[in-house]
């Protein structure tokens, strides 16, 4: 995300001063590429729009938003929406659920890719990789839709592959989406079904950037495989993990509404209600838009600060941030 | 670029320190002095660990093949062999009773034309607001190019949320309306971030410098040099969107009511999810309904799934090097 990149400086056509005032800048920037500028209006006027709208509208947040007077003309009502949003028994146990859904996904997806990318990259049978790779890669074209109604399918004790195994086993007609206490087990394996194989992909360009020299190194000096990954493969993979675990720290507020609504029933509600899915619906089909844009402020504000943070700590102990 | 450039062959430098310490340490482990039985030892072991390689893989292969595979086999077998739960690998009674079924029924094909509308005609607004933004924004000598930048970044950080964005929908009167799933999202901040490196990157600057010296004016500069130069480019993102409308359903879920304008996603989570079949009838006709109801399921998942993953293999090479282009800057 570093965008504040140094380039050599263009040759400019005309010379001009050094120091010149911002509006003189400007000015001489405008007419030369004008064309430009109206480029950039529809997409400017979209981020206003579509972006910065709603970052202002979220002051709704701080009042009592009725449709009547709307968002600037409803009153306003200091931390109320928050005293009450702190104040609900289910509050910690929103935010509890969040947490542990996504620090469970992030961290159960760090290392399947990795293993996934080693055994790739150690096979030498051509096709035989190619096609473990196009068939791993594949699941990430899949809607979440498509990933819920097959997860729903698979596991359904009546007509289900996996519940009728289940079922098989003794286990009895199990319904493991009506369980709560295995909500978390599956929305994580359907994540790793449908991710490990695009997020091999990474670390395999990663492995293919790794010195030759250093392979060669290893092999004089007598290294067997698993020591080759251990001592030239491992460390090269590192600082990508790294970047990825980051960034999965800092986006774990964010985690999707899509399939944990999706896979979300009334017996498994319990582990299965986190902060975007009430948002929805406090805010949405319950029309209280206060409320649900005091949740979504909150999570907005948790996100940012874990993202800031993450990223200073990262900087200090690897050097390397985000931006 | 040289700062992204210089990040990643630090990263790659860092690796090569670390790596070549360590193989050195095993090698001085005196081994030399037996070198015919430590030679055969390793060949021994390289083949156990190359073996293991193969298998872990084919259980990668499995683990994602075998429900795909227990899907479409499902699809094409028959309703009673779906509902007793016969079906394994393999279609049972094969028939092409369920997608006649699924292209008959008026909601499906209602949605999938839909889809078909919102994918098309949004990937085109998407693509064209990612380069017309973009596109500026790589130019260098562009005064504000900074701080529109970081404005823009900025989105990708915070977010108003989900309520006050509906709100914004809402007074703008497009709810249930076509634009409501075209225009919400349709620049992505990450898209941005990719095509402006592209530009930089692959654009010289001579180009510019010729293209001026001719006379051509900006915006013919943009349209007959850099958008052909840009052509995998456009094909990365326009793929990203296009994959991102086809599959999206949250944002339907939130503006759309009239299920005229419901893309197929929502169409098959009322099938699935929801297991609404409409009811009605004996207890026969139930039993009947309720078969062909599970086989209509598995038919549509596949009617739902085919169309983007036709397109993949074709499209994987440009997908890795798009997702390339975001690790680097990562």
């Amino acid at each position: 995300m570093t965008l504040s990149v140094e380039q050599a400086p263009r040759v400019e056509v005309t010379p001009r001063p050094r120091q010149a005032s911002n509006r003189a800048r400007f000015a001489r920037s405008l007419r030369r590429y004008w064309q430009l500028y109206l480029l950039l209006l529809v997409p400017i006027v979209w981020f206003i729009v579509f972006r910065y709208v709603p970052m202002a509208n979220a002051i709704i947040a701080f009042k009592n938003y009725n449709p009547i007077d709307g968002v600037w003309g409803s009153p306003w009502v200091g931390f109320d929406n928050f005293e009450r949003l702190f104040g609900n028994p289910v509050f910690p146990r929103l935010v509890g659920n969040t947490f542990i859904l996504a620090a469970y996904t992030l961290i159960a997806s760090l290392p399947l890719p990795i293993i996934l990318a080693l055994a790739l990259n150690e096979v030498r049978l051509r096709f035989f990789k190619r096609t473990v790779q196009l068939v791993t890669y594949a699941p990430y074209f899949i809607s979440t839709v498509v990933i819920v109604s097959m997860t729903i399918l698979l596991l359904s004790p009546r007509v289900g592959l996996l519940g009728r195994t289940f079922s098989f086993f003794g286990a009895g007609q199990v319904d493991l989406l009506a369980d709560a206490d295995f909500f978390r087990h599956i929305y994580v394996a359907t994540d790793l079904w449908t991710t490990t194989g695009y997020s091999a992909v990474i670390y395999l360009a990663a492995l293919a950037s790794v010195d030759v020299s250093l392979y060669e190194a290893a092999k004089i000096d007598g290294a067997t495989r698993l020591q080759k990954i251990r001592h030239v493969d491992l460390p090269a993979l590192m600082p990508t993990a790294t970047i990825i675990l980051i960034l999965g720290v800092g986006n774990i507020m964010a985690i999707g509404f899509e399939k944990a609504f999706l896979l979300q029933n009334a017996l498994n509600l319990s582990t299965s209600e986190i902060i975007p899915t009430y948002v929805y619906k406090t805010g949405i089909l319950n029309a209280n838009f206060s409320l649900g844009a005091t949740i979504g402020l909150f999570n907005a504000v948790i996100s940012l600060v874990l993202l800031l943070v993450v990223n200073t700590v990262s900087k200090r102990v690897t050097g390397s941030g985000l931006w | 670029m040289s700062n992204v450039i210089s990040k990643e062959a630090v990263l790659v430098e860092e690796a090569a320190v670390g790596a070549a310490a360590a193989p050195s340490l095993t090698g001085g482990r005196g081994r030399r002095s037996e070198p015919r039985g430590v030679r055969i030892k390793e060949i021994k072991a390289d083949r156990a660990f190359v073996a293991v390689a193969y298998v872990l893989l084919t259980v990668f292969l499995l683990v994602v093949l075998l429900p795909l595979l227990n899907i479409v086999a499902s699809s094409l077998s028959s309703p009673h062999a779906v509902s007793s739960g016969q079906v394994l690998f393999w279609p049972v009674d094969i028939t092409f009773r369920g997608y006649t079924e699924a292209l008959g029924n008026p909601a499906i094909v209602r949605g999938f034309a839909n889809s078909i509308f919102y994918t098309v005609v949004g990937t085109v607004i998407s693509v064209a607001g990612t380069v017309a933004i973009a596109y500026p924004l790589s130019r260098q000598n562009l005064f504000g190019r900074k701080v529109i930048t970081g404005a823009v970044v900025f989105t990708m950080l915070f977010s108003g949320g989900v309520i006050p964005m509906y709100l914004v929908v809402q007074s703008l009167g497009l709810l249930d309306t076509r634009w409501a799933m075209l225009l919400p999202n349709a620049i992505g901040v990450w898209q941005v971030i990719i095509a402006m490196v592209f530009f930089r990157t692959s654009i010289p600057d001579e180009v510019y410098e010729a293209a001026q010296l001719d006379g051509a004016s900006e915006l013919r500069i943009l349209w007959t040099i850099v958008l052909p130069l840009a052509k995998p480019l456009i094909a990365v993102i326009a793929l990203m969107y296009a994959i991102m409308q086809w599959n999206s359903y949250f944002d339907a879920l939130l503006y759309l009511r009239d299920a005229d304008l419901q893309p197929l996603q929502l169409v098959l989570r009322g099938l699935l999810v929801l297991n609404d079949m409409g009811g009605g009838g004996d207890v026969s006709e139930q039993l009947r309904r309720r078969e062909l109801a599970d086989l209509l399921r598995y038919s549509t998942v596949v009617i739902a799934t085919v169309p983007m993953l036709v397109a993949y293999p074709f499209v994987a090479k440009y997908f890795n090097k798009g997702i390339m282009v975001g690790a680097v800057k990562g």
